[in-house]
């Protein structure tokens, strides 16, 4: 059984060069037909990319209409804990099941970019600095709304402790599950966005963003990235996983 | 009054007010069509509206066109208020506006003795546009709260919160779906009444819906 086992092994080995190269042959084929098709369709796909060149123009115009209309002190509705929706929906790029599993004792925050002091966090050095709680209305780009609990660290506690550059012009977020994305630095001084470390009355499970995810309430779901695992400072646009596929990048409430 | 003898004005629709009707017409068609895409990511209700009649191609798509032609919305809408009220043009079509004369006119118009001159409102017409309006207004300020739930929190607290201006919004949309519907209809039924609305010439003679 095991040699039998072994053979077949040792015959994958001696095809993967062959599959590779008519994997490499179907590649080709594939883009010499999308080459054939884009040139007998020209005028489509040069009239669409016109098009597209317009909305995603009028798109980077509502960013600054939206950073404009944005202001610091205005405070998202809370709500009270009868209020909080049970079960609060999961929602990711992927399904539940697949959200990473972190060890939470030796996870550490790396930092990068504009910022003094970039030394990892734990998840028990963040629990030293003072926490807040809010119950705010989570709104997702898709239409739908829930109310959730998170606490943990004001960020912009948080950004002033690690002595990151506030004059800078964005905060990007790399995450565990490959998600990323990017925040304007006013939304990471807002006196609402934290660094939520607990859902509800517990740590923050899972499937919520285990061990921590950045709780905007001034901004669409999208934008609240979760199992943070970079946070950096920068002047150049980071993007973001849905962004650079068309989703509206200031995406604020 | 006049009204007793109209006498069909040589410009039944001004230039500013043709021009302003064909944006608007296009923006419906994107906003509408796009917004039934944006529907359909989350629906209120237990349908979601045939693929092939939606723009954007998925959500990310029919979001960009939905605030790009909000935009086109906003500046033509604002264009056509002002020129409304400054040439006094929202006054003279619309009003006045009595219930009787509203009561007689549908009265009439189901009983096909209506007169219809173009450019000039029957009561049922001014009631319609009136109606068009006001969703028009409402749509746009629970379209607002919607957005920016947040920053407009009164907007949103006038609608009963957010989830509240995203029926309102819908039921403004259903509202404005079935005025167009109407209109439509009625254009089909008097074709006479489309050139005008290109040339802005009215008709040499009045026409009569029959």
């Amino acid at each position: 059984m095991k040699r039998d086992r072994n053979l077949i092994d040792a015959r994958l080995a001696d095809l993967k060069p062959e599959l590779k190269r008519i994997e490499r042959r179907l590649f080709l084929r594939q883009s010499l037909s999308l080459g054939a098709l884009t040139m007998l369709s020209g005028c489509d796909i040069s009239d669409n990319n016109a098009v597209q060149t317009v909305l995603d123009t009028m798109s980077r115009w509502n960013d600054g209409a939206q950073g404009l209309l944005f202001s610091k002190a205005r405070l998202a509705k809370t709500y009270s804990e009868a209020d909080i929706t049970d079960p609060f929906p999961f929602n990711a790029f992927y399904s539940e099941d697949e959200a990473p599993v972190i060890d939470g004792a030796t996870y550490r925050l790396q930092l990068s970019g504009k910022i003094e002091n970039k030394k990892p966090w734990s998840v028990s050095d963040l629990r030293k600095l003072p926490q807040e709680s809010q119950i705010t209305r989570h709104i997702c780009v898709e239409g739908w709304s829930a109310i959730g609990q998170w606490s943990g660290v004001p960020f912009h506690h948080f950004l002033k402790q690690i002595g990151a550059d506030t004059t800078a012009k964005y905060v990007g977020f790399k995450c565990a599950d490959k998600y990323y994305t990017s925040i304007d630095m006013p939304t990471a001084l807002h006196p609402q966005t934290i660094i939520a470390l607990d859902w509800r009355q517990g740590e923050l499970p899972t499937k919520y963003g285990y061990p921590m995810k950045l709780r905007i309430p001034t901004k669409l779901g999208f934008k609240n990235p979760k199992h943070i695992a970079e946070i950096f400072v920068t002047n150049d646009y980071p993007g973001g996983y849905w962004e650079d596929q068309g989703y509206n990048w200031y995406s604020g409430s | 009054m006049s009204d007793a003898n109209p006498v069909p004005p040589e410009i039944a629709h001004p230039l500013f007010v043709r021009i302003t009707h064909w944006i608007n017409a296009l923006v419906m068609l994107l906003m509408i069509t796009s917004g039934w895409r944006i529907y359909n990511a989350s629906p209120l209700f237990d349908f979601t509206f045939p693929r092939e009649i939606t723009l954007g191609g998925w959500l990310g798509g029919a979001l960009q066109w939905h605030f790009a032609a909000m935009w086109l919305l906003f500046i033509n809408g604002l264009a056509y208020l002002i020129y409304g009220l400054v040439s006094g043009h929202l006054k003279r079509v619309l009003l006045p506006l009595a219930p009787r004369s509203i009561w007689n006119d549908f009265r009439a118009a189901l009983t096909f003795r209506l007169d219809h001159t173009t450019g000039r409102y029957n009561a049922v017409q001014k009631l319609l546009y009136f109606g068009v309006l006001a969703l028009g207004a409402l749509i746009v300020l629970s379209g607002l709260a919607i957005w920016k739930p947040v920053q407009f929190w009164y907007l949103a607290a006038l609608f009963g919160g957010y989830e509240g201006a995203r029926l309102v919004h819908f039921i403004c949309m259903s509202g404005i779906v079935a005025f167009i519907v109407v209109h439509l209809a009625l254009v089909l039924l008097v074709p006479s009444v489309l050139l005008p609305m290109i040339t802005g010439r009215a008709p040499k003679a009045t026409e009569t819906a029959r």
